[in-house]
């Protein structure tokens, strides 16, 4: 057992001293800040600001309430008068000056009026013609207003579907990529050490003194621990960044729940995707062959990541996603979005974990078979019919 | 025939499919001596010592050491050479050598201790701390040593130790192995620098195809070997000997002839024969190097 914590130990001090490491955690945190910020900077927040003067001041209300009904928010200052109103539209710090006397709406901007803001304007030119109708023909246009603000459609579902709030969809997403890159990063680390010590011929001399299942259990250990601090981290200060700038509006313990999730999943996911890349990468002798042992390992991890973010963006309930997710090499990177998503049932989550549980010892045994048997034979590539025989 | 601390090769056999690499393979290793195990390519001198090493494991056989077989904690103090160099390009010597000695079971700072003599010893103190792929080959050979070295082992298992090697290195390499025999391990390398061989091992194992064909000292080897007579007659013609009884070989240079006889031939005969041709200016008995003792067994097929 010391001779695992001694080579776990030894993975750990050689990862976190390597620049790769470092550059890559750094750069993947910041990308994630960056988006954060960049969410908080396009997204919430004011999206126009307008002038009324004193004669279009009743208007401002309307307006506001006009383009919060189509998903617009707006903003209404009172200027001093129109020609102080035309300068700050002139300088930009006003998106339309409303002028006139009311009874229209009347805008003056810079060049053209945005797309967004024009709609509201629309929505806001229509309800004061209606208003002016309706008092023409001696109605009340507040409670007409209040009327038809008042009407709403019942729907009654029979089974009633999970709603997917398209924030946690984001996070979702992000959740799929940083598992996903966090398994290739993580098990090509493994499958290149793995080479490495056979290249140099180290596992001859390691192998006099360890056992090979230690040897390969201290080295997945390893990169496993230092991975699983990196995708923490990275994760961590991502979600940090969104919680900080408001960009993410979905409360504390939902953003630790989904960094723990991230945690466990990703060790599920690496133990099991670790030991079959230590395993077949135990095969061949050279850095370039590689490749080419573990791609059939790394379809596993692609296939699921690629049709989770292909589908769930579109389709967040699918059935085939729901299905693939319980399946134990496509859970790692499908299970992580859907429980981000939100609305897992408790019972397709413990089918996943479960899967995983029973999937992991025998990969444990297997790839320990096929890697003590192939780990001292250096040269040609070995077989994985001979690595599995042979003892 | 176990002393007390040596390893002893037991009757090991291995095969790769059709390939026979051992077959029956047995010698032991006493403490205190240094072995020299030699053969062609191919006959089965690393198969041997990474079976020992655990390595590899054998068909059929044991390797003991003081009498018990030996498992993972004896090999802890086996000091090893593989035969294919290997050491992490990326790492310093130092932490190479501290990591390997932890390995071994050694504690940090007795790791730090030996790591630090012998990068002295073997002259490699300067480069401690820099990443082994930026040494000369040469002196990454001196750190593969110290390697099989820096956990104090009680066992020495090299193979080619001395290949590769500058004649300065060689020197060093020597007197390393010779004051740990002198310490009381079992010491055991190969090589095919037989000269050497010759020179520093205690006892010599011939193998061929698997099996030891002859061992023991040179002394012993070279007694068994063909006998060897050098005699300077100059006026004898070209010729002269061939016709002798219990002469096998002849070679004639200007004025010497350089004859093998047969085991059982009166050299007495040869003498007089030499002697009816005219003045005889050396008549002597030469014995084989271990060089034609190799390549009178591994050619001819004999044993010794």
């Amino acid at each position: 057992m010391n001779g695992v914590l001694l080579i776990a130990q030894r993975e750990i001090n050689t990862r976190l001293r390597s620049r790769a490491y470092r550059i890559s955690t750094i750069v993947l945190a910041l990308i994630l800040v960056a988006l954060a910020v960049l969410t908080k900077l396009i997204g919430g927040g004011t999206d126009y600001t307008v002038g009324v003067t004193e004669t279009t001041a009743p208007l401002a209300m309307p307006l506001t309430a006009s383009a919060a009904s189509i998903g617009v928010t707006v903003k209404t200052r009172t200027v001093p008068d129109e020609a102080a109103g035309r300068a700050d539209v002139a300088s930009g710090s006003l998106n339309a000056l409303l002028v006139g006397d009311g009874s229209t709406v009347h805008v003056v901007v810079k060049k053209g009026v945005n797309v967004k803001l024009d709609n509201a304007l629309h929505v806001l030119a229509g309800q004061v013609a209606l208003a002016q109708q309706i008092s023409r023909l001696g109605g009340d246009p507040s409670r007409v207003e209040s009327a038809v603000a008042g009407a709403k459609v019942q729907v009654d579902s029979l089974t009633p579907p999970h709603t997917y709030d398209t924030q946690r969809l984001v996070l979702g997403i992000i959740a799929g990529v940083l598992i996903y890159l966090s398994l290739m990063l993580a098990g090509q680390a493994v499958a290149q050490g793995v080479v490495e010590e056979k290249t140099s011929r180290v596992v001859e001399l390691l192998l006099a003194t360890v056992r090979p299942w230690e040897l390969m259990t201290g080295k997945v250990l390893g990169i496993g621990i230092v991975s699983l601090v990196q995708m923490v981290v990275i994760g961590g200060a991502g979600l940090a960044a969104g919680l900080g700038t408001g960009a993410l509006s979905i409360g504390t313990s939902a953003a630790v729940g989904t960094l723990v999730w991230l945690a466990v999943w990703f060790l599920l996911g690496y133990f099991a995707y670790a030991l079959a890349f230590a395993a077949v990468a135990a095969l061949v002798s050279r850095q370039e062959d590689v490749a080419g042992v573990v791609t059939p390992v790394l379809l596993f991890v692609i296939v699921g990541y690629v049709l989770g973010v292909s589908i769930l963006p579109a389709n967040p309930g699918s059935g085939l996603i729901e299905v693939m997710s319980m399946i134990p090499m496509f859970a790692p990177t499908l299970m992580p979005m859907r429980l981000t998503l939100g609305g897992v049932p408790v019972v397709e989550s413990v089918v996943a974990v479960a899967g995983m549980l029973v999937v992991i010892p025998a990969l444990v045994w297997l790839a320990g078979r096929i890697y003590r048997n192939a780990v001292v034979h250096s040269g040609a590539r070995v077989r994985l019919a001979d690595a599995w025989r042979a003892s | 025939m176990s002393s007390s601390d040596s390893l002893e090769i037991d009757d090991l056999s291995k095969r790769y499919g059709d390939v026979v690499a051992l077959s029956h393979m047995s010698f032991d290793v006493r403490a205190g001596e240094i072995f020299g195990f030699v053969g062609s390519n191919g006959a089965g001198k690393t198969t041997t010592m990474r079976i020992a090493l655990g390595v590899l494991s054998p068909d059929a056989g044991q390797v003991r050491w003081a009498g018990r077989p030996v498992d993972l904690r004896t090999r802890r103090h086996i000091g090893y050479m593989p035969e294919q160099r290997g050491l992490y390009p990326k790492m310093k010597v130092v932490e190479q050598l501290v990591y390997l000695a932890r390995l071994h079971g050694l504690s940090h700072a007795a790791a730090v201790a030996a790591t630090d003599e012998w990068t002295e010893r073997l002259g490699v103190a300067a480069r401690r701390d820099d990443e082994v792929q930026k040494l000369s080959l040469g002196n990454q050979q001196r750190v593969q040593l110290a390697a099989a070295l820096v956990h104090d082992p009680q066992i020495l298992v090299l193979d080619e130790p001395f290949s590769g090697l500058d004649p300065v290195a060689v020197d060093v390499m020597s007197t390393v192995l010779r004051g740990k025999a002198d310490a009381g391990l079992p010491v055991v390398f190969s090589s095919h620098q037989l000269d050497l061989v010759e020179r520093i091992c205690d006892r010599v194992g011939i193998v061929r195809a698997g099996s030891m064909v002859a061992n023991g000292t040179v002394d012993e080897l070279q007694a068994g070997g063909p006998e060897r007579l050098v005699v300077s007659a100059p006026d004898a013609p070209h010729g002269w000997a061939d016709e002798l009884p219990g002469v096998v070989r002849a070679t004639y240079e200007a004025h010497r002839a350089e004859l093998e006889l047969s085991p059982d031939a009166d050299d007495q005969v040869v003498l007089r024969a030499a002697l009816d041709t005219g003045p005889v200016r050396e008549f002597a008995r030469r014995r084989a190097s271990l060089t034609e003792l190799f390549r009178h067994i591994v050619t001819t097929g004999a044993t010794a």
